[in-house]
């Protein structure tokens, strides 16, 4: 295992269920530091499931359960004896929703470093200027940190859910589709901050859309549906992890025929 | 984690040190623990009221008394039980100790003529509505043989006078000490350690007694614990919420049918009248939600106010001819309460008026249904589920409101059961509340039995209301 | 309608069916009375206005006998509002004396409600799991349905020889104010779990999801977000919680004691938790359970009383209300 240095992620043979559906099945796959990884395929195809589970997130769905060893830097994130708060602090993610907390600007950023226990006004202050400028948010906001997260547009909200989450100074950032609820413009800068954050962080996105996909990252992993007729008429539809590679590669040249075919708008 | 050994990226300045962190961590998680036992606490100790509030019922409904009597209750009746005795076993009971009494109890009660004539007249001139045995029909009182005597007060007198005397004039029964069911049980060889050195053996007697027993429910008031039963108070409160029910109900569903169905039907909104409709069927909207909130008491002075005094002719039935009341009737309480339980009839018929599909309604329309055929035959039968447990809702309310009642009513000490809309009244609740504000333990423990019953009502109540919920669900996907 | 020339063209498939048309046309299309229809409509509005006229009557009865009452040239609105007392024999009615006493009796209620409630509902909402909250929720509802005067048994029978048993004959009167307020807050539990739980879940998922993924701990997450958005839900739980307190009736008419307590000067005695004192409701109920003749100042003053309560419950009601429905527009 020589990903100590080069891989942030390594998954082994990783099966997620929700209650006794199989969500995925089977996905190995090793996910490089400090580079974008993106997250592609076809509704349903549990790439959103994969990401949360490199998290632990999905440990809030009371039936969610995992199979397999997503290792971090080496080390089983499902072990009995890892703490997922520790994980999280280590692995910040982004959602599909911006989801500010109705605090004002100043406070969304702050609530991560003040449950970490960083006190005093002057380090918060000098934490929340810095992730806000990371976010490239803070010129924008700079005169009224009081205001409310939510009084923000829709772009403006996903940069500062972005700032609050490197604020925690996380190794990662998951991206769970951070720029579908926004327009184009909004998109665009999401895109260029997260070329900038990759210097620092590793980026695993997943994303509804290819041409993004091919925009941003470094290496892509097609996730693709499998269907088996159970007795009773009843279809069982699970993701498998169909094909990964770099970038470049993955949509210039592809593998399977099924990436290909997906890749060229023919089913998704 | 220690075993999570990847080096920290760069440019952290602000973050404290890995050990501060975990430190810090292990805090949160204690932090977390301690408030979480909290939160089960809290549900807990909800759940422990309720339990020690069931249980402190039950442990008062029953125990160990005991009691003082002058003739031993075995001597009278059968087994000493005088609340399981037959009228016959009674009347004998009564010719036997007390044979002058019985005569004078069929002068008071039974005989038709004056006073003075009474030991003159032949049974049959002067019992002539009632029942007797042929034997007796040509003798005067005093030649009665004790069989007929007591032939005559079994077939006339009712159960709970002819107790009542036993009670009172031959058995001389008093309760003494009253013990609750926990003592009665774990500490029954103190109890009666206690009797056997404080009571006199001879005219005292240490029994187990349930205070909730088959006579409690079949008799009267009574100003005595051993005697007094409820039912005199079920009568009143089934009246009083049958009564609520017949007027709450259609008034409550028809306000729900307006407000959800005909409320937008009245005028056009950009007209004047139109937008005076909307903003007035807003107001009753607000209004009903205002008059949930109504403390049950204020309702109370208002049927004091317009039921019992302002419309006292008709709520006594005085416009019936009906003479012998005041307002302070069944109809009082009824209306009153029908009020009450107004808001939550119709909050929840909306509900599931509200709940029905739209597709419902224009199914019907397209089939040329009126408006009222649709609602009559499409949305009410669809809603029905939903009104009905809102109405269980509120007749459970009816059930155990106190304060309004006793506003109402008002009547300390009622023997008679209520026969018409018109009689005066006491009720279950009003019951235990005078029954629970006496100080003596015997009050107390008939209290309990009489909450049993209530709450065992309100059961079999909301169970129905599960029960028809169900029914009528299966009707409709059938 | 010109309908004539429109029946022509509405339907023209068949010359039977033309026909027909034209006869439904004349004998039906136009607007016919229908005289049930109108009644019916007549009886539900009817229906739907009662509500409206049982305030007005509320309105009409509080205020006319009180204003009677004020009328009576035993009272004025400052004695009202000011005497340490309430004792119509002395033609003594200070309103803040029986104030006081409902004033103490919804303080215990709410030191036990508030902390539980919240605590309970923070429970259902966020730890149990469904199966635990399928039995608890309906458990509770029992709670909930109790009627008061068997929470009024349990407080005299139960909560009142508790406390005497921890605090000391001596200390604790028999009928006293913390017995009726700890048993108020007991029956008041329900609805504030209930409502309180219904604010907690109706926070979005999304909040808790950002909170979790910057490694909060469960607990940070629902104090430090699901709490503060949920907060104006919860508060009108509180407010609605207090507002039954205050109305509430049976458990102080039994356990609180039955005499007003004095506010101020010689042998003051409100405020004492452990002794008695009589509320508003608990004496509106004394008062009219006895032997009462209309005309009389006891009868015109429960109506005064009656009259106050109601502005406070009314005031109470209203703020309720409103917080909630703000707080529906921010999740809107």
């Amino acid at each position: 295992m020589t990903e100590n240095g080069a891989h942030a992620f390594e998954l082994r043979g990783v099966n997620i269920y929700y209650g006794s559906k199989k969500a995925v099945e089977d996905v190995n796959l090793s996910i490089p530091r400090q580079k974008i990884t993106a997250f592609i395929g076809p509704s349903g195809c549990g790439k959103s499931t994969v990401l949360r589970s490199l998290n632990r997130m999905n440990d809030l769905i009371p039936s969610a359960r995992i199979e397999g060893g997503v290792f971090f830097g080496g080390q089983n994130l499902y072990a009995d004896n890892v703490d997922p708060v520790e994980v999280r602090r280590r692995i910040g993610m982004v959602f599909q929703k911006p989801n500010p907390f109705p605090k004002s600007i100043y406070d969304n950023v702050a609530y991560g470093p003040r449950l970490l226990g960083v006190r005093g006004k002057a380090v918060l202050d000098e934490i929340v200027e810095h992730s806000l400028k990371g976010a490239f948010l803070w010129d924008e906001v700079r005169g009224d940190l009081k205001k409310s997260g939510l009084a923000l547009s829709g772009g403006q909200q996903q940069r500062l859910c972005i700032a609050r989450t490197i604020a925690v100074e996380p190794e990662v950032i998951l991206m769970d589709e951070p720029a579908s609820a926004l327009d184009p413009i909004a998109t665009q800068a999401i895109e260029e901050l997260m070329k900038v954050l990759v210097q620092r962080f590793t980026i695993v996105i997943v994303t509804h859309n290819m041409q993004q996909a091919q925009r941003v990252s470094d290496y892509t992993a097609f996730y693709s549906i499998r269907k088996k007729e159970e007795q009773g008429g009843v279809e069982n539809r699970w993701g498998v992890l169909a094909e990964y590679a770099p970038t470049d590669r993955l949509f210039s040249n592809p593998a399977s025929e099924e990436t290909e075919r997906y890749i060229r708008g023919e089913f998704g | 984690m220690s075993a999570m050994t990847t080096p920290a990226p760069e440019n952290k300045p602000y973050m404290p040190d890995e050990a501060a962190f975990r430190r810090g961590l292990a805090g949160r998680h204690r932090r977390g623990r301690v408030w979480k036992i909290f939160f089960i606490l809290s549900i807990v100790m909800a759940l422990l009221s309720l339990v020690a509030l069931f249980l402190n019922v039950v442990n008062s409904a029953a125990g160990l008394i005991i009691v003082e009597y002058n003739v031993d209750p075995a001597d009278v009746v059968p087994n000493g039980d005088i609340d399981a005795a037959s009228p016959e076993q009674l009347a004998a009971a009564i010719v036997a100790y007390e044979p002058n009494r019985a005569l004078v109890m069929i002068r008071d009660n039974l005989s038709s003529v004056a006073s003075d004539q009474f030991s003159t007249a032949t049974i049959s001139q002067q019992l002539g509505s009632y029942t007797y045995p042929e034997s007796a029909a040509d003798k005067t009182p005093r030649d009665l043989t004790p069989e007929e005597r007591s032939a005559i007060l079994a077939q006339n007198i009712s159960v709970d006078v002819m107790k009542q005397f036993i009670i009172d004039e031959i058995v001389g029964l008093n309760v003494l000490e009253t013990y609750s069911l926990y003592e009665s049980i774990f500490n029954r060889a103190a109890v009666e350690e206690h009797f056997a050195a404080e009571f006199d053996q001879e005219t005292t007697r240490l029994e187990f007694r349930m205070w909730l027993r088959p006579s409690f429910l079949t008799s009267g008031q009574s100003s005595d614990p051993v005697l007094a039963g409820i039912r005199t108070a079920l009568i009143g409160t089934l009246w009083i919420v049958a009564i609520t029910v017949l007027v709450a109900f259609p008034i409550g569903v028809g306000a729900a049918i307006y407000l959800e169905e005909y409320a937008s039907l009245f005028g056009n909104e950009n007209t004047l009248s139109g937008k005076f409709m909307k903003w007035f069927n807003r107001f009753i909207e607000t209004n009903v939600r205002n008059l949930a909130g109504v403390p049950s008491i204020i309702y109370g002075l208002l049927g004091l106010a317009i039921f019992v005094r302002a419309a006292s002719d008709f709520t006594s039935g005085k416009f019936l001819g009906v003479t012998d009341s005041n307002g302070r009737t069944i109809l009082s309480a009824s209306l009153t309460m029908a009020l009450l339980i107004l808001p939550v009839i119709i909050i929840n018929a909306q509900e599931a008026i509200r709940a029905i599909q739209s597709s419902i309604r224009e199914a019907s329309y397209g089939l040329g249904a009126t408006k009222w055929q649709t609602i009559w035959n499409q949305v009410l039968p669809a809603a029905m589920p939903g009104i009905l447990t809102g109405t269980i809702l509120g007749m459970s309310r009816a059930i155990g409101e106190t304060a309004p009642l006793v506003i109402v009513g008002a009547s300390t000490a009622i023997f008679v059961d209520p026969s018409s809309p018109f009689s005066s009244f006491t009720a279950l609740p009003i019951q235990i509340y005078q029954w629970t504000a006496r100080p003596q333990a015997e009050f107390r423990a008939i209290a309990a039995a009489a909450i049993i019953v209530l709450l065992v009502l309100l059961l079999v109540l909301n169970a129905s209301a599960i029960f028809l919920r169900q029914y009528f669900r299966r009707k409709l996907q059938a | 309608m010109s309908l004539p020339t429109e029946v022509g063209t509405i339907n023209a498939p068949s010359a039977v069916f033309d026909m027909r048309a034209q006869r439904d046309a004349r004998t039906t299309i136009f607007r016919r009375p229908r005289p049930a229809e109108t009644l019916i409509q007549f009886f539900l509005f009817f229906c739907g206005v009662l509500s409206i006229f049982t305030t007005l009557g509320i309105l009409y009865v509080l205020g006319s006998e009180a204003l009677l009452f004020f009328q009576s040239g035993l009272v004025d609105l400052g004695e009202f509002l000011t005497a340490p007392v309430w004792q119509p024999q002395a033609e003594e009615f200070g309103i803040m004396s029986l104030v006081s006493a409902t004033l103490m009796t919804t303080l215990f209620a709410m030191i036990v409600a508030i902390p539980l409630g919240l605590g309970a509902a923070i429970y259902l909402a966020e730890y149990a799991k469904d199966r635990t909250r399928a039995i608890l929720k309906p458990i509770l509802e029992i709670l909930a349905g109790i009627p008061t005067v068997v929470y009024g048994y349990f407080a005299l029978t139960f909560m009142t020889p508790l406390l005497r048993g921890i605090f000391g004959q001596d200390t604790v009167s028999i009928y006293n104010v913390a017995s009726a307020g700890l048993v108020m807050g007991i029956m008041i539990l329900p609805t504030i779990t209930s409502m309180s739980e219904d604010a907690l879940s109706a926070v979005p998922r999304n909040l808790r999801e950002a909170s979790y993924g910057l490694s909060a701990t469960k607990l940070e997450t629902i104090l430090k977000v699901v709490l503060p958005a949920g907060l104006s839900g919860i508060i009108a739980a509180f407010i609605v919680g207090i507002s039954r307190a205050v109305g509430e009736t049976m458990i102080v008419a039994l356990a609180a004691g039955a005499g007003p307590c004095k506010l101020y000067g010689d042998g003051a005695n409100c405020f004492q938790p452990f002794d008695a004192a009589e509320t508003m409701t608990g004496h509106i109920v004394r008062i009219s359970g006895g032997d009462l003749s209309y005309n009389s100042i006891d009868y015109n003053s429960l109506f005064a009383i009656g009259l106050t309560l109601f502005l406070f419950t009314l005031v109470l009601n209203l703020i309720s209300r409103s917080i909630t429905n703000r707080f529906r527009e921010v999740y809107q």
